[in-house]
């Protein structure tokens, strides 16, 4: 009998649990390791962040849907990985300390045949001072929308603004990101235009002043280096796309920017040309940066071995080629493919936790040496696929092939993104966008490193219908309801 | 007037040097029938994406 652990439970340790005991069935044990009671369908955040949804339409309790499926559910987080096992005993194993279940502060050892990291990010405030609090949570200053309790109070704070703004109070919008090195650009991108279109329907945008900071160089970098998208018989940057929107909106921008500091109503930051600036706001979302979430190894002798397994970042090293050099080397063949540690065989990491190679988007520093840029995304749908691939990998290694038989590499697969602009039955608007591939290959695609019958992109009512059947699709596939495996990643 | 929805973007600011949907565009991001054929539209395309990532 073999033993699957996946630590995280989010999109991308979720699917594959779940495709891992679909396909294992009672024969094999597939255990899950979570700091989490409740899974959270993290695209429907931002909805939660101007009051369009409630917490609950949002996340679910995964003890029942575990028990239902069979998989051993541990309410902990993952502490160390010892993929040699200990003296006297040969079996890898992980430590947890648990966070619920009744046991909150308790520790154990947990053997595997077969580790999965899906941990996702820690949510690095602290790496900007005043965003974060000092310990490692979010700071009064500003509201988030990365986690669905986040996005409950960035709510109550857009309240009292607009409260403000119909008293005739004039009140000032800073969106995006809190430090130079962040990602996930497309979820400040949603939020700034949910924003917009909330104080719009309440009738109080011409009170409002709304302004966007990011560290992509050119708005529309999205961490992704920028697409073109086929749109009327041009390849239409996205550049031009996201510019459009802001600028119909009346939205000002502030880009190549790293926020060096956060107080009470206030970002200092950096530019990429090296100057200092300031920005005065009445309400802020900012994003912060990841990092791993910290997890350390050890060998059998005890010796600390985190480095021949973690990067720098704290993200696990995997089969990509960490050694591409520069940006004008860079090719889309560093990127993972099977996701495998090169030295454990029997450790993979997926979603975010996996370290990748090198950004997407072109390394940018200051004249002061500050790296100012995007690093790169990973969604949900390359997420969920990944989870599944190794899910599908594992099961054959588990029946006997020698090594991973699935790949789900970001340089072969594409996106489909849709970013929302504002919610509404008939007047909410979202930006449908594929893109094939997510890491751009400008050897197989000159020009635009991508294929432009897959890459498109377009604006409207049809696209935010899209986005809210994804919300219930994925929400369902997620419960394990009948026919989840039939709703594609 | 074509433009009363753009009067709020000054000359050379950042915003006068991109492109602003005019009249029929904005009409069509959210007419219904129009969007219907979108909608149908857009799945095909994610369907044909979500086939061809698959490994």
């Amino acid at each position: 009998m073999a033993k699957v652990v996946i630590m995280g439970g989010g999109v991308s340790g979720h699917t594959a649990a779940s495709f891992l005991k679909k396909w294992l069935g009672k024969k094999h044990e597939v255990i899950v390791i979570t700091p989490n009671s409740q899974w959270n369908w993290i695209p429907s955040n931002i909805w939660v962040g101007v009051g369009e949804m409630s917490k609950e339409e949002v996340v679910f309790p995964l003890a029942p849907v575990y028990a239902k499926a069979g998989i051993d559910y541990r309410q902990a987080k993952a502490v160390s990985i010892h993929p040699e096992g200990k003296d006297g005993d040969d079996t890898p194993f992980i430590t947890i300390e648990y966070t619920g279940q009744e046991k909150a502060g308790q520790q154990d050892e947990i053997a595997y045949d077969y580790l999965i990291n899906a941990t996702g990010p820690k949510l690095n405030f602290d790496a900007t001072p005043g965003l974060g609090n000092g310990q490692g949570q979010m700071g009064e200053h500003t509201v988030s929308v990365c986690t669905a309790d986040h996005a409950i109070h960035a709510n109550h704070e857009l309240e009292k603004c607009i409260e403000k703004m119909k008293s005739g109070e004039r009140q000032r919008f800073l969106i995006g990101t809190g430090h130079g090195m962040c990602t996930c650009q497309g979820a400040a991108f949603e939020y700034i235009f949910n924003i917009e279109h909330k104080l719009k329907e309440v009738g109080v945008r011409d009170m409002a002043d709304i302004t966007f900071i990011s560290n992509e160089s050119f708005l529309g970098d999205f961490g992704m280096g920028g697409i073109h998208f086929n749109m009327g018989g041009f390849a239409t940057s996205s550049k031009v796309f996201a510019e459009s929107l802001y600028a119909e909106r009346g939205m000002d921008w502030i880009i190549g920017c790293h926020v060096n500091k956060v107080e009470a109503g206030k970002v200092h930051y950096e530019l990429l040309d090296g100057s200092m600036g300031e920005k005065e706001f009445d309400f802020a979302m900012l994003i912060p940066p990841f990092a791993g979430v910290g997890l350390k190894a050890y060998a059998k002798d005890g010796s600390d071995i985190t480095d021949t397994i973690i990067a720098p970042n704290g993200f696990m090293k995997v089969d990509a080629n960490y050694n591409a050099g520069s940006y004008e080397n860079w090719k889309a063949s560093d990127w993972p493919s099977t996701l495998q540690n090169p030295i454990y065989k029997n450790m993979f990491a997926i979603g975010i936790a996996f370290a990748p190679p090198h950004t997407i988007s072109k390394p940018m520093s200051s004249p002061n040496g500050t790296p100012i840029n995007p690093t790169p995304p990973r969604t949900g749908m390359p997420s969920a696929m990944m989870g599944k691939a190794v899910a599908q990998s594992i099961v054959d290694m588990i029946n006997g092939a020698d090594a991973p038989t699935h790949t789900a590499n970001m340089s072969e697969m594409g996106a489909a993104c849709v970013a929302s602009a504002g919610k509404g039955l008939f007047s909410g608007t979202a930006a449908a966008m594929t893109v094939y591939p997510i890491v751009p290959d400008f050897e197989k695609y000159p020009g635009v490193g991508r294929d432009m019958n897959g890459t498109t992109g377009e604006l409207g009512l049809a696209a935010h219908w899209v986005k809210h059947i994804l919300h219930h699709l994925f929400l369902w596939k997620a419960k394990l309801r009948p026919g989840w495996t039939l709703i594609p990643e | 007037m074509a433009t009363e929805h753009i009067k709020h973007i000054k000359p050379y600011s950042p915003q006068f040097g991109t492109m602003i949907p005019m009249g029929t565009q904005k009409f069509l991001r959210t007419c219904i029938i129009y969007q219907l054929y979108r909608f149908i539209a857009i799945n095909i395309r994610m369907t044909i994406l979500i086939l061809k990532s698959h490994h």
